[in-house]
């Protein structure tokens, strides 16, 4: 087939040129910065420099802190995501059920997507205070024996349970708008043909939702990943010895607490090159079973 | 080889719409049952509760003589074609077909056999492989037909089916739904508002009208004797011509004309004469004339519309007279009339009860 040439004009590159400049400042710089500076061993008052080579990778990968990180960082992001998306699918399944008063019960179950992420991890830290804490009380009196300053289990349980019930807020509202998507008249001709309402769900419902589902899969590994450094930093920071120091939060410490600006930006280059090849994976591999 | 019978059957929703008011009804085995009517007026509600998608508020529901009302859906043995097809977009043809055989527990070589045949039968084996998003509008109501046969149910529901296919393939796909319920006398219920639909198609037929059955016959019987003012106008195509008369001393009088032949009518009460286009004569002493407003040449026939004379202009007196071969009148001519009176009726204006 022959391709219609039209005359080149430079009009349209004025057109682009300010998302390009955007892009240009606020991503590709500071990513070119990152990588030149994961080559660079400073000292720690920033007054001199000295060009390393991969020492910073080296330092990093082979570092138990790190691959310990990284442990949690895949454990958390996996029940963040997995739990609140569960969570959310269940209230938006039950919430498409109700019939009376529905527009009240969804803005209640909304409610929580306005609460920035530091102040959820401010909330949860005050519900878990060992002296005043209501949540901490009651699992001590439920004969769990629970400290997050010490346990790191806890301290895991902790900013993962608040890391869900912040994001469930926002799944939700994607599943019922998905949910409300699905035809009456399919949903109908499935209750003649299929007499279990969980296996309609599994069969029909939830095949509907995929494109949703797979939505929400990466907005919300996006989210685990990087947005909960607020909740991290208000909660355990980390503690007890780094069990619940998740990439991006080690990020931080080293490089502006432990002013190890070279191997902080290793690190920050080696979780770019991660979040690339999970979402290569996403879309060559998940997103071939989803039906459009 | 199935039954149906409604008895006193009632829908009144939560915001007190009454849907369907005692509605009672004997269909019997491989029967194809029409339900027609004007939009709104409950006929897909009462499929609907034959399906079980809508729950009885009152009366009783029986299949084969057992009671349905409380049975789920699934189980009622009954199936459906919606009038947007309801297919299941994620899934391949074959696997629509399948998905309610395997639901009732059949073995994958029985469902494999079961489809095959009845995609041969539809002439839709060609695409078993595809997702309905690839198929026209045609071959959806098949695949949608297809899922119904192939579970072999006791009663067939169709939902308007046709009202979403162009004009040509609704009348083909009327004529083979008509075809394959011959072959399979499966008793079947099909709801439309399009009466030519309902005509052609019904063993018998149910007119209904503000969630009542105003009459449920053959097409010939509501055609040709309709009880009541409504069935009389909804059924023929062209409408039956309706004239405001009225019976004083002893003879009835449509406009400024008397027209013979009728006693015995009830005095004082506004009355309409019904007359079909096919049962108004030519005849240069007529005692009905109209002035000719449009003349539709149908080919073998012809319509001709004109205003009668004698009417106040306020009162609805257009005719519609159905010339046997065609018609050479032209626009602004004055055409005699004679009604055919024996094959006349006559109505109560306020009630649509037939007197004659």
């Amino acid at each position: 087939m022959k391709r219609v040439q039209f005359e080149r004009s430079t009009v349209p590159y004025f057109f682009v040129a300010p998302q390009i400049a955007i892009i240009a400042v606020f991503f590709l710089w500071p990513a070119a910065q990152a990588i030149y500076q994961s080559f660079l061993l400073e000292d720690a008052f920033g007054l001199s420099s000295q060009f390393v080579w991969f020492r910073n990778y080296e330092d990093t990968i082979l570092n138990f802190a790190w691959l310990q990180s990284a442990g949690f960082t895949v454990v958390f992001s996996a029940a963040v995501t997995l739990g609140s998306l569960s969570i959310a699918l269940l209230l938006a399944v039950k919430a498409n059920e109700v019939l009376h008063g529905s527009s009240s019960y969804k803005t209640m179950l909304m409610w929580a997507y306005a609460v920035a992420p530091p102040v959820a991890g401010l909330m949860g830290n005050l519900m878990f205070n060992p002296f005043i804490g209501d949540l901490y009380t009651a699992m001590n009196v439920l004969g769990w024996d629970f400290n997050q300053k010490l346990d790191a289990f806890d301290a895991g349980f902790v900013v993962i349970l608040i890391s869900v019930w912040k994001q469930v807020s926002v799944n939700f509202i994607f599943f019922l708008s998905g949910l409300q998507g699905i035809s009456k008249g399919v949903m109908e001709a499935a209750t003649l043909d299929c007499r279990s309402p969980t296996k309609r769900f599994w069969t029909i419902t939830f095949p509907l939702l995929a494109p949703t589902t797979f939505f929400l899969m990466v907005i919300n590994i996006t989210y685990a990943f990087f947005e909960t450094f607020g909740i991290i930093d208000t909660t355990t920071r980390g503690a007890p010895g780094g069990a619940t120091n998740t990439l991006v939060y080690k990020v931080y410490t080293d490089g502006f607490l432990g002013a190890d600006l070279g191997g902080s930006s290793a690190q920050s280059v080696i979780l770019m090159l991660m979040v690339l090849a999970l979402t290569v994976f996403q879309f060559r591999f998940i997103e071939r079973k989803v039906h459009y | 080889m199935s039954t149906l019978t409604l008895s006193g059957i009632n829908k009144r929703y939560d915001n007190g719409a009454h849907a369907v008011r005692g509605v009672d009804m004997d269909i019997s085995d491989g029967e194809l049952i029409v339900f027609v009517g004007p939009s709104g007026c409950g006929k897909s509600t009462l499929l609907r509760m034959v399906a079980g998608l809508e729950a009885i508020t009152e009366g009783e529901m029986k299949i084969d003589g057992t009671r349905i009302n409380e049975i789920s859906p699934a189980d009622r043995d009954v199936a459906m074609v919606f009038q947007n097809y309801a297919l299941y977009p994620h899934m391949s043809v074959f696997r629509n077909m399948a998905y309610g055989l395997s639901n009732r527990g059949m073995a994958k070589s029985d469902i494999e056999a079961k489809v095959r045949e009845t995609a041969r039968m539809l002439r839709i084996e060609d695409y078993l492989e595809r997702k309905p998003a690839q198929l026209s509008g045609g071959q959806r109501q098949r695949v949608a037909m297809g899922r119904a046969i192939v579970r072999s149910p006791k009663l067939f529901l169709f939902d308007e089916p046709l009202s979403n296919l162009d004009a040509k393939l609704r009348v083909q796909m009327r004529i083979e739904i008509k075809r394959l319920q011959r072959e399979l006398g499966v008793t079947s219920i099909y709801v439309t508002h399009d009466q030519t639909e309902a005509m052609t198609l019904a063993d018998r037929l149910a007119v209904i009208n503000e969630g009542k059955v105003e009459q449920m016959g053959s097409p010939m019987d509501l055609y040709s004797d309709p009880k009541t003012l409504f069935v009389a106008s909804f059924i023929g195509s062209p409408h039956i011509n309706l004239l405001p008369a009225r019976f004083e001393n002893g003879e009835l009088q449509v406009g400024a004309t008397t027209m013979p032949g009728f006693e015995a009518l009830p005095e004082g009460v506004p009355l309409m004469l019904g007359v079909r286009p096919e049962h108004i004569a030519q005849h240069p002493e007529g005692a009905f004339e109209i002035s000719v407003d449009l003349v539709e040449q149908l080919g073998a026939d012809s319509l001709i519309y004109g205003a009668v004379s004698g009417f106040n202009g306020d009162e609805p007196h257009e005719l519609c007279v159905r010339a046997g071969e065609a018609s050479q009148r032209e626009p602004g001519e004055l055409l005699k009339l004679n009604f055919e009176t024996d094959r006349a009726m006559v109505f109560r204006q306020d009630s649509g009860e037939r007197l004659v």
